[in-house]
């Protein structure tokens, strides 16, 4: 998120799309409410369904999944052609004026420098005109026909209503209405912010669904200001925490990334990272990369990483691919060539696309270890279930390992939540039996490894001998142990800059943030972004002062934020170029004179003048990037894109299948189904009752959502021959489930292109563990493909059949 | 003489003397007795649940949740046994011509003018009227008290037709109340009544005052005990 | 301490005495003459806001919770209604109806918290037969007292918003208690605890009157012309009132009565069926012992016994002479 939870309560209009909040997010859902209650706020849902977030919507129109930036890039060409658009803000504060090399284009669906072969762009003239002065080349009047406005403008010229209607069988009144809703926060006095999730994500081309809703609320004057932003609605309680502290593969912590095979040496690899600004005066904030870096690598090895040594930048695994996502994951996995998995917290099984692949992956390993508190399908892969887990037990020749760890509430600690929040909590009851800590878990195979490198040598023992492990009983780091390494502390006394006489921070004390780290190894921290959350003033994350003086929905006494407890991201941008709210009424910060002040931590140097400096202060340009450069590999604006499996062909090229650039292998391109055999647009979806396939395991969701169901129109049930409650088979490509049909009106078939299109709605939450009836997850249907920026498997749009069907059965002598 | 329904199996004359009539056999008095029994367990259990100044009247069936249970199962054994009374006795109660005559006296009947009456059959009317009022009243009563029996049909029917079996129920059950006092208290006002339930035969007065008829059908047909 | 204003403040953290004993009483079950209560608490309402409620089922869930009840996990039969009815162990539910509004053929889907109403008039405790099984309080709240109660389902019959379910176990008749437990105690009821947008509000009757009127301005500001509170008068109004925004036509919302009362055929049962009732069968009674007593009995004369002695002889020579 930009903003926060508590911030949605500011706005006029909230736009749900790629989401579904009440359902999904129903405890921050009430932000909404609040919004709507107090301040007469409107509430669109765009969705394939009508769910229960449309229930309590203002307006709902239907969209065909797969197809958002079509309507969102008409939205924007609405906004543009009806003079609905926050200009003062546009000009100033994103990238609109600059000038892009000649070259660049867009043709039949496609940018320039197409290489099929590669399935990947040249993405060299994607960039701006650079001066003598080595600064971008603008034109703030717009009229240079190679300005970004204008090549926007002219992308955006084929998405007119009625090509909304042919692609996203939205009927054209509907998107008007919603367009016409959404053009009314061009106004500095209107807000409107996006609640999005996973309905964006789980898509070949999930980051530029989420560009387009960005650039709209850019050009509509909505990102930094009270009750706006981009505001991705975060699906576990810490999964914002997972990318914070580098759990992705081609990330370290604080969004650091990992070094690759070309970064050879530690100048090399910060050569491509500390980043000039492009516009004069500006902040360009990465350029104190080399400080977070270093500190990092003083966090992970402490007096091992020296100068001389490259702060131990050796020790660092370099990527020889872009990254070891799941996918690459499984698929390496399938095809014999990962010996173990170490599964940490995670069902896979039931998670990641095409199930049978999963379960072929699996079979393939000699070790599996499962760390979880709850039984979960992917330790149970080899178990026979009948129809519901259909494998053959003796085949597989697995070891499977089953570590049960402590669930939240038994431990102290910290979860990082969708607006950015670290809130700590305190272990609320003992571990059951033999369950374990995971940290606990993972200190005793850190300490036996370590010990085995201690004593049998072998490739590169550095990295784990050397590994920092400075912990009162090294058996069991404590929660605030980690927490204070992660905020960081001086090394060695840190002088302070203005005065270099004055000791800063002694040695051995905690630094009250990042601005404190220094890159000469004199400061350590474990993850940029959270330093401050554990300083000399104690654990900040633990602070529950609920004030909020005069209303403004941003709590900076309640726990932590990061960056620096700043609450809504970009906030510099709530103020005009003289400094003062576009909104007095919604006043985030204020220029004095001398310096920002107001109710959040400014998100810009506070004494940075306002007509000089530009708020995105992480962007070389200090604006923020209505066209992307070559930052994405699937373009810099974003244009419309199919899913892979699409009922219909994609209208600007007819022989383009998903997204051009999408990494797609080989045996599963061959498992890609198409519409004639596959006629239904399917997709994927989490029920209120349900927390992922964990509460399946608690009584009261499996009596409140006992059996999986999958959801159609009552004309497709009838086309079918299906009836309401009555048992059905769906298939793709890659798999079937069983499931029981429930036949809606809130769900209704769309006109496509011309033909009808019908949406099959596909929940997951069963499977063949727990306290729910035993059911199937959608994943057994989805492909396996993802994104092209960072493959996230497209599980919202894919195509399947279905026809009535008689139940499922489990194995025999199990009723 | 015509024959009539009116002569059961075990209908015989005993020359005494004194001359006596059996009325009913040992079955069927003791059936008698069972649905006298239900009957009154029902009034005393129905009743406590009838009026919250009966309520006491759960005590006697060990209370509130006893009598709750037990009244309906109750009920079924009276159905069964009512039930088997019928199938012996409903041809002997069907109405004919003497039964209005009998109505229309009935002036006589309670005065006890019972010679200005014409000789009755096995049964009079006010015997066939209890007769087939029992056999109403049950009938509604264990089909109303069924869809109300909450503990296997308690969600069987909708609610509005559990409403109307409530109050069918309690109606039914005030009549049949008022039927069953009638029947107790003509039994004990025509005197000699009671030994034809307890000893199962009526002397022959009784039966020559009051059902001459029937007397007179054994002695033609000579249901008449052998000589000694 | 009076009952509580809200159930989203935090409850009271000294010890305190139940505020819900006998002496709160101001109606019990076939009881007659019942002692005006020492106090009169200020009547509570709980306000569940239809156009707010998302249909999570946290209250569903919480009510499972505070209760301990066990609800069946039953088949999935094509609706979201889970448990598909109120049960024993399930004494709240929200009721999906995809409606179809005529005037703009647009689908809305309607989602209510079904439960027990807390009729002032309540049906129920008119029906119930058995002395101090059903109670209500003087702040309005209707509860069932189970040692009380004898199972008989008259109160299911009584109540006009089909809500109690008797234990198909211990054979006692269960539904909300509007968290009696934790009124008593100064806390909000549980469903309205959890609930996360506040669809479900706690408070004074009068609060949550007047909270209703800043909801249905605010629903007529959004088109629904028709927003409205549900209070119904016809059983005196309710302790649980829904903000409803077809409030000219509740049946939509899973057959909502539109104007519920106590059955008229529970009015007579309970009304002239028992005092008529009683009335004939005591003078029924009455008469026939003083009948008995005072009246002439119909005797056997012995000029009968003759007369049947002589048939008989008559009879025994007819046959012989044959």
């Amino acid at each position: 998120m930009t903003n926060s939870w508590t911030d949605i309560k500011n706005t006029d209009l909230v736009v749900v799309m790629g989401g579904n909040a009440a359902e999904a997010h129903p405890c921050g859902f009430k932000w909404v409410t609040e919004a709507k209650a107090h301040r007469g706020a409107k509430l669109i849902v765009v969705d394939p369904r009508y769910t229960r977030t449309a229930s309590v919507s203002d307006y709902y129109a239907p969209i065909r999944q797969g197809t958002d930036i079509a309507f969102l890039n008409g939205v924007m060409k609405y906004c543009i052609d009806n003079d609905r658009v926050q200009w003062e803000y546009t000009k100033a504060f994103t990238n609109a004026a600059y000038l892009v090399k000649d070259g660049f284009g867009y043709k039949d669906g496609l940018f320039t420098g197409y290489d099929a072969e590669k399935r990947d762009y040249d993405r060299s003239t994607w960039d701006y005109v650079i001066g003598d002065d080595g600064f971008v080349v603008t034109d703030p009047t717009l009229q240079h026909p190679r300005c970004v406005w204008n090549l926007l403008k002219e992308h955006l010229a084929p998405y007119t209503p009625e090509m909304v209607e042919r692609i996203c069988g939205t009927p054209k009144e509907k998107f008007l209405r919603v367009a016409e809703m959404i053009s009314e926060c061009s106004t500095p006095t209107k807000t409107m912010t996006s609640m999005y999730a996973l309905g964006w994500t789980q898509h070949s081309h999930g980051s530029q669904n989420i560009r387009a809703m960005a650039m709209l609320q850019l050009i509509l004057g909505n990102i930094g200001v009270r009750g706006g932003g981009m505001n991705a609605l975060r699906g576990h309680s810490n999964i914002q925490g997972l990318t914070d502290l580098g759990l992705m593969s081609h990330l370290l912590t604080g969004y650091l990334t990992a070094p690759t095979e070309k970064d050879e040496d530690f100048e090399t690899y910060m050569s491509t990272r500390q980043f000039k600004p492009l516009r004069p005066g500006q902040t360009s904030y990465w350029q104190n990369y080399r400080k977070f870096m270093v500190s990092f690598q003083k966090a992970m090895w402490g007096d091992a990483a020296r100068a001389d040594n490259d702060w131990a930048f050796n020790y660092l695994a370099k990527l020889d691919v872009p990254s070891y996502d799941v996918l690459r994951v499984f698929e390496l996995m399938h095809a014999g060539k990962v010996n173990g998995y170490l599964c940490q917290g995670f069902n896979p099984l039931l998670a990641f696309p095409n199930r049978a692949k999963n379960t072929k992956a699996l079979s393939n390993l000699k070790w599996l270890v499962t760390m979880d508190p709850l039984e979960t399908e992917t330790a149970r892969f080899w178990e026979n279930h009948g129809d519901f887990n259909p494998v053959d037990t003796a085949s597989i020749q697995t070891e499977v390992i089953q570590l049960p760890t402590t669930c939240f509430a038994e431990e102290d600690g910290s979860l990082t939540n969708s607006g950015r929040w670290l809130q700590w909590h305190w272990a609320g009851g003992t571990p059951p039996g033999e369950a374990k800590h995971d940290t606990y878990i993972i200190a005793q195979i850190f300490l036996r490894m370590r010990e085995l490198y201690r004593t049998e040598g072998g490739a590169f023992p550095d990295p784990i001998l050397n590994l920092s492990w400075d912990y009162a009983d090294e058996n069991e780091p404590t929660a605030e142990e980690l927490a204070r390494e992660i905020n960081g502390r001086a090394l060695s006394d840190v002088m302070d800059p203005a005065d270099p006489t004055k000791v800063l921070v002694p040695a051995g004390k905690q630094v009250v943030n990042f601005s404190q780290l220094r890159d000469d190894g004199s400061t350590m921290s474990g993850c940029w972004i959270y330093s401050g959350c554990f300083n000399e003033q104690g654990n900040n994350m633990a602070r529950r002062d609920n004030h909020d003086p005069d209303d403004t929905g941003t709590y900076l006494g309640w726990t932590f934020a990061w960056p620096l407890n700043r609450r809504t991201l970009y906030n510099r941008a709530s103020a005009d170029l003289e400094g003062k709210p576009w909104d007095p009424s919604r006043k985030l910060l204020e220029w004095d004179g001398a310096k920002w002040t107001g109710y959040d931590i400014p998100d810009i140097a506070p004494t940075a003048k306002p007509g000089d400096v530009g708020p995105f202060i992480m962007n070389q340009e200090g604006t923020a990037r209505l066209f992307t450069r070559g930052m994405m590999r699937d373009g810099p604006f974003p244009a419309h894109m199919e899913p892979f499996e699409s009922p219909v062909a994609n209208v600007f090229n007819l022989k383009m299948r998903g997204n051009p650039v999408s990494r797609i292998f080989e045996d599963d391109a061959k498992q890609l189904g198409l519409s004639d055999e596959f006629p239904y647009a399917a997709t994927s979806y989490r029920l209120t009752e349900h927390f992922h396939f964990w509460t399946k395991h608690n009584r009261v969701n499996a009596a409140l959502q006992p059996e999986f169901f999958v959801e159609i129109s009552e004309e497709l049930a009838q086309e079918r021959g299906i009836t309401n409650g009555g048992w059905v088979r769906v298939w793709s490509k890659r798999g079937e489930v069983k499931a029981k049909a429930v036949v809606t009106k809130r769900i209704r078939p769309l006109i496509c292109d011309g033909k009808p299109v019908h949406v099959v709605g596909i929940p997951l939450h069963w499977g063949f563990t727990g306290s729910a009836k035993k059911g199937f997850g959608p994943n057994s249907l989805v492909p396996f493909v993802g994104d092209a920026n960072i493959e996230t498997p497209e599980s919202k749009a894919f195509l399947v059949n279905i026809e009535p069907s008689t139940p499922p059965k489990d194995k025999e002598g199990i009723a | 003489m015509p024959r009539s329904n009116d002569v059961q199996p075990e209908d015989t004359i005993h020359r005494g003397p004194p001359v006596t009539v059996g009325r009913y056999g040992p079955g069927k008095r003791l059936n008698h007795w069972i649905t006298a029994s239900c009957l009154i367990l029902l009034l005393l259990s129905g009743l406590s649940m009838f009026h919250p100044s009966l309520f006491f009247l759960t005590d006697l069936f060990g209370g509130g949740q006893n009598t709750r249970m037990l009244h309906p199962w109750i009920g079924v054994v009276l159905f069964l046994s009512f039930f088997i009374f019928f199938a012996q006795l409903w041809r002997a109660n069907l109405p004919n011509r003497t039964d209005a005559q009998w109505v229309s006296q009935i002036g006589d009947v309670v005065n006890g003018h019972e010679e200005r009456l014409p000789e009755i059959g096995k049964y009079n009317a006010g015997q066939k009227f209890i007769f087939w009022g029992m056999a109403f009243f049950i009938i509604v009563l264990i089909v109303s008290g069924i869809i109300i029996w909450e503990q296997y049909f308690g969600e069987a029917t909708p609610i509005d037709v559990r409403r109307i079996a409530v109050l069918t129920h309690s109606v039914s059950a005030v009549l049949i109340i008022l039927l069953f006092i009638l029947h107790v208290y003509a039994a004990i006002w025509t005197r000699g009544t009671l030994r034809a339930m307890t000893r199962g035969s009526v002397t022959g007065g009784w039966a020559w005052r009051h059902h001459r008829k029937w007397l007179k059908e054994l002695a033609g047909r000579g249901r008449i005990d052998p000589a000694e | 301490m009076d009952s509580p204003r809200t159930a989203v403040s935090n409850p009271p953290v000294q010890p305190m005495e139940s505020n819900l004993t006998q002496r709160d009483l101001v109606r019990r079950s076939a009881t007659s003459e019942l002692p005006p209560p020492d106090r009169q608490l200020t009547p509570v309402a709980k306000l569940i806001d239809v156009s707010k409620c998302i249909g999570c089922k946290a209250c569903q869930s919480a009510c499972i919770e505070w209760n301990d009840t066990f609800p069946d996990i039953e088949e999935n039969v094509g609706v979201y209604t889970n448990p598909h009815d109120l049960t024993e162990n399930m004494f709240t539910l929200m009721r999906f109806t995809e409606w179809v509004n005529p005037e703009t053929d647009n689908l809305e889907w309607l989602i209510r918290k079904d439960g027990c109403m807390h009729c002032a008039d309540p049906g129920c405790l008119k029906a119930c037969p058995s002395p101090g099984a059903i109670v209500q309080y003087s702040n309005g709240i209707v509860d069932f007292i189970h040692e009380n109660c004898i199972g008989c389902g008259y109160c299911v019959k009584g109540c006009p918003f089909n809500i109690p379910r008797i234990s198909k176990v211990d054979h006692r008749a269960y539904k909300c208690t509007l968290c009696s437990d934790r009124v008593a105690m100064g806390q909000g009821p549980a469903c309205a605890k959890a609930c996360p947008t506040q669809a479900i509000v706690f408070g004074t009757k009068d609060d949550m009157k007047k909270h209703a009127d800043e909801r249905i301005a605010d629903l007529k500001s959004r088109g629904y012309a028709n927003a409205g509170l549900y209070d119904p008068p016809g059983v005196g109004g309710t302790h649980v009132m829904y903000v409803l925004h077809h409030n000219d036509k509740p049946h939509i919302y899973a057959d909502l009565p539109d104007d519920p009362k106590i059955s008229a055929v529970i009015e007579v049962w309970k009304g002239v069926t028992k005092y008529t009732g009683l009335a004939a069968m005591g003078l029924a009674a009455a008469g026939a012992i003083l009948h008995g007593l005072f009246g002439k009995a119909n005797r056997v004369e012995p000029e009968d016994e003759v007369s049947a002695e002589k048939l008989v002889e008559e009879a025994e020579d007819l046959r012989e002479g044959a």
